[in-house]
């Protein structure tokens, strides 16, 4: 028998107190010894697992950074040797990449236009595309069938035969892309700094968030809760769900501009490569930094694999470490150099053991061993999968699809008990009216506005210039008197407004160090 | 260098010859499993929804009905394809369920026919078939399966009829090919009773049966004479039932809101208690044999246990007007009521509050409600004279169904189970059309409950502790209660 350990589900606030009532009490043991059966036959299905993971390990004075792809490829079986393979396209670079989910299709596009899909294993070509546009990244939808390239101006989605389905006109000079497969939502961000969610089902743009923080210079999904992940150029990381136009959170994650940043599938970890030349592997469960590391140029890209392995593109140099969660690593797993030439993309290849890279003059598919999950789970996602698996599996993907509103930063929240106080929540009901009373505000603002229009004429008179010019930029009594007196005014204001929308005013409240003896 | 790679062969993965099923390897490892419960709460809602869109309860009437108000239903308890059902012209009519085709039809009565039973298997000692076949001196083969029917009438009488339960939907004779004798269809016998007859009941497995009227009295099947009378006061009995299990005791409801107990090893009653408003009808849980279930004049029905009965241990509200019967399902989980209301409703054993409310246009109000006896459907009587057959699951579909959709039809079951509490699910589950008097008397009596209710924690706010005492909703229909000395 395995050990039930990653079986388990670590629900929040689930309580084993006794309550006086029996029958929930017996209702509650009833469940609790379903729970454990289940968790006890599933991990006796370990047994049933057909494959094992790979490895590679040194052997005497070998160090396993020092093997080169080429003494891999002579240790390693045909059919994973095949697996290795270099394009070569010095014409339309610097090249970006992306696999399906099922990792059995590859993606990718050149900077200069360029795009292809391809059965990587099998060697086809699917479709070939020359845009004369630039792409800056490209990314498939749920399924092979699908692809979306963010071009000069606008996002486009084209099919598996390559024909251009739509044109998203919302999405305006994006340089990045990402999809949310149970959601169906594509994302984009880049040049303009807002984050934009569309529905590619309904073709709906879910929504839109500013994100108020220049250029977005990088972006991951959290695979365990949607939760979208910004890299920003002032080294923040901002966490984003399409129901808040705020961020979910905000990491000061590095104090160069954040350059790429990737999240491992169950969620746990973060890690970020800053521009400062820092490699940093966050705890995103307590926003804690774990470990530091350095690359000696700043990184371009990082991936993590299923199994836990981080890679690393830095100038030409791919680096791959393993066990990056558990401990500080001394020295690397696997090094990679593509001579003259800069690293854009590296992706690992789901359920293989493989990373793919893209850089200036193509794609390289390098052989990392250990680094892909050995046993796929063939209700989730099929490698093998036939057009009719594929065809039915699409249709069971919408009919599950989630909402979009149901991204929440713990994503098993549902289901589970507000433990909110009962004066904190809202009935329905009284949700409801709340709903109709904020909507027909904004219906009487919006007539409102159309009434009033602007007395006073615009700032820049040339005469207020003048005066912004003259002022000079001292703090003098007479400026402080008229600040303190406007302060007032505005604090009357605010409390007039107030009662006219109905809030209720304040009680004073006792200043901090007497409250406790209110 | 150790080195191993993941190198899946496609043989193992990928059908060989198209006849063959692709392998469709698990992994059950929550991290390749994510937004499980997100997905599942959308399944369960969409297995919500569709069960709504399935619920299609009315399955058919039988036959044309009666040409009066159906007041009677018997059950065959050996046989789940038959159905006697009582009318109030005197008519009684025995059906073959599947076909819903009639099989017999005997003008039983003069007036109305009030009490109905299937006797309950046939029993050696009593039926007198036997001796047909050892008069020729040899034993022919009788048929003991041979259903008898009892009616009773206002006309005070009480009527034993046969009827051949094997004959199937297509007219063929089942025993006659089996070259076994059939006794002849009809009349069989007839008792007198001194006063008009209300309710009527069979022993389970003795030759005796007991009817209510003006007196409770206890009938041998051989004679002509009541055995005795087991009468505890002088008001008229409406209804009595024998329990099925603890086969010696029946329970009777009376004109006089009493509910009566009986034991016929002692020939007497043995408790009595009175009720705020009149009991309509009586069932015997099948498998508890201590608990019965009360269909009551004041909307509710009420769930009872013999060994205690200064309280009821359920009560089923919802109806908007007097319950008229109430039935157990064969496996005592379920209860169906039905009501002058116009409505059937369907309540779990355990439940306080109906989980599905049936209804149509055309039915008036429905006097009598049985289980069949695979508990599958429920078979309904109703004022304008049509026998109804629903189905007591309204979106579940009888046929076979292949592994795959049990497995789905289980699996939703489970989660729908599981999510039931969350709002929309509730909600869309909750979710029934109803006739717009029901709605609307629904709403005032709701009004008036609360405004009782509150009128009751008045008077308890105001008053002494001592003075007023909380009672429960299960204690209120209990007026008094009396044990025979």
């Amino acid at each position: 028998m395995g050990s039930t350990g990653k079986y388990e589900r670590h629900l929040s606030g689930r309580k084993n107190g006794r309550s006086r009532d029996k029958k929930l009490n017996s209702n509650m043991k009833r469940l609790d010894n379903q729970y454990k059966d289940a968790v006890k036959s599933a991990a006796n299905t370990d047994i049933l697992l057909q494959e094992d993971a790979g490895f590679l390990e040194a052997e005497g004075m070998e160090k396993t950074f020092k093997f080169t792809q080429d003494e891999i490829v002579e240790n390693v079986d045909v059919g994973t040797a095949s697996k290795r393979f270099e394009l070569d396209l010095p014409t339309f670079g610097p090249y970006t990449l992306d696999y399906t989910r099922n990792g059995r299709d590859l993606l990718i596009g050149g900077k200069k236009g360029h795009v292809a899909s391809i059965d990587w294993r099998l060697g086809k070509l699917d479709c070939e595309l020359n845009l004369n546009e630039t792409v800056s990244a490209v990314k498939y939808l749920h399924n092979n069938q699908y692809f979306a390239v963010a071009q000069k101006k606008y996002v486009f989605i084209y099919d598996k035969t390559g024909m251009e389905l739509h044109r998203l006109k919302q999405h305006i000079d994006c340089t990045l892309l990402d999809f949310l497969p149970y959601h169906f939502l594509l994302t984009s961000a880049g040049n303009t700094g807002y984050l934009k969610y569309h529905d590619v089902s309904t073709s709906e743009l879910v929504s839109e968030h500013r994100t108020k923080l220049g250029p977005t210079q990088c972006m991951r999904q959290n695979p365990w809760n949607a939760v979208m992940h910004l890299g920003h150029s002032n080294g923040q990381v901002t966490l984003w769900s399409p129901s808040m136009s705020t961020p979910l959170a905000k990491i000061q994650a590095t104090k160069g501009p954040v350059r790429s940043l990737a999240i491992n599938r169950n969620g746990n970890y973060m890690v970020v490569a800053g521009a400062d030349k820092t490699l940093k592997i966050w705890d995103i469960r307590n926003f804690q930094e774990l470990h530091s590391y350095y690359t000696p140029t700043q990184a371009n890209t990082v991936d993590i694999s299923d199994t836990g392995l981080i890679s690393v593109g830095w100038g030409p140099h791919v680096t791959v470490w393993k066990d990056c969660f558990k401990k500080k690593q001394q020295s690397p797993y696997m090094n990679h150099m593509i001579p003259s030439s800069q690293i854009q993309t590296t992706r690992f290849v789901p359920f293989e053991d493989i990373l793919g890279v893209s850089h200036d003059k193509g794609i390289s598919s390098l052989i990392v061993p250990g680094s892909g999950e050995a046993n796929y789970d063939s209700y989730e996602l099929n490698p093998y999968e036939s057009s009719k698996q594929r065809q039915e599996s699409e249709v069971r993907g919408l009919m599950n699809k989630l909402a979009p509103d149901m991204i929440t930063l713990d994503p098993n929240v549902i289901g589970t008990v507000d433990k909110r106080q009962q004066q904190d929540r809202l009935t329905p009901a009284a949700m409801k009216e709340l709903e109709l009373k904020t909507k027909k505000d904004q219906d009487d603002n919006k007539d409102m506005k159309k009434l009033i229009k602007p007395e006073s004429r615009g700032k820049n008179s040339a005469l207020r210039k003048l005066k912004r010019k003259q002022r000079k930029n001292v703090i003098t009594e007479r400026a402080q008197r008229i600040e303190s007196v406007l302060k007032k005014e505005k604090e009357l204001r605010k409390e007039k407004a107030d009662f006219a929308n109905g809030v209720t005013k304040k009680k004073d409240v006792i200043s901090d160090t007497l409250s406790r003896f209110s | 260098m150790k080195i191993k790679t993941i190198s899946r062969s496609s043989d193992t993965y990928l059908p060989v010859r198209n006849t063959q099923e692709a392998a469709l390897p698990r992994n059950l490892n929550p991290e390749l499993h994510p937004f499980e419960r997100a997905r599942e709460y959308k399944r369960a809602l969409t297995a919500t929804k569709l069960e709504r869109m399935f619920a299609q309860p009315f399955v058919g009437q039988l036959g044309n009905g009666h040409r009066d108000g159906v007041y009677s239903i018997a059950k065959n308890m050996k046989s789940v394809g038959k159905l006697a059902t009582g009318s109030g012209d005197g008519v009684v009519k025995y059906w073959d369920v599947g076909s819903k085709e009639e099989l017999h039809s005997f003008k039983a009565h003069y007036g109305m026919c009030s009490g109905l039973v299937v006797v309950p298997g046939t029993s050696r000692d009593s039926d007198g078939e036997t001796d047909d076949g050892e008069g020729e001196g040899k034993k022919k083969k009788v048929v003991r399966a041979t259903g008898k029917l009892l009616s009773c009438g206002a006309d005070k009488t009480i009527k034993l009829w046969n009827v051949n339960d094997q004959k199937n939907n297509y007219g063929q004779n089942l025993a006659a090919t089996s070259g076994e004798t059939v006794m002849e269809e009809g009349l069989m016998k007839t008792y007198l009773s001194e006063h008009a007859l209300q309710s009527m009941d069979h022993h389970r497995d003795q030759p005796m049966f007991v009817t209510g009227g003006a007196q409770i009295e206890l009938w041998d099947t051989n004679r002509t004479r009541p055995v005795s009378n087991l009468s505890w006061g002088a008001d008229n009995i409406t209804t009595v039932r024998f329990n099925m299990t603890e086969t010696s005791v029946l329970a009777s409801a009376g004109s006089d809101n009493s509910l009566i107990l009986y034991d016929i090893r002692t020939n007497s009653p043995t408790q009595k208690i009175r009720t705020t408003m009149r009991n309509n009808a009586i069932c015997w849980n099948p498998m508890e044999a201590y608990v019965f279930a009360t269909a009551n004049e004041d909307h509710n029905a009420y769930l009872w246990d013999m060994r205690n009965m200064s309280r009821s241990i359920n009560v089923f509200k919802d109806h908007v007007s007097a319950v008229m019967d109430v039935d157990f399902s064969p496996t005592g989980q379920e209860i169906v009521t039905g009501s002058y209301d116009k409505t059937i409703r369907l309540y779990g054993y355990r439940q306080g509050h109906s989980r599905d409310i049936y209804h149509t246009k055309r039915m008036q109000h429905v006097f009598i409600t049985k289980f069949s006896m695979d508990s599958k459907y429920v078979f309904s009587g109703s004022d304008e004279g049509n026998v109804r057959v629903w189905r007591s699951k309204a979106s579940e579909r009888s046929g076979a169904k292949s592994t795959k959709l049990r497995m789905k039809l289980e699996y939703d079951e489970k989660l729908k189970e599981r999510y039931a509490y969350m709002p929309e699910i509730k909600r869309i589950s909750r979710h029934r059309h109803l006739p717009i008097a029901v709605k609307k008397a629904g709403e005032i009596k709701r009004i008036e409950i609360e405004s009782l209710k509150k009128r009751d924690e008045n008077r308890r706010r105001h008053t002494k502790k001592s003075d007023v005492k909380f009672v429960s909703e299960r204690e209120k229909p209990v007026v008094g209660q009396v044990h025979k000395k």
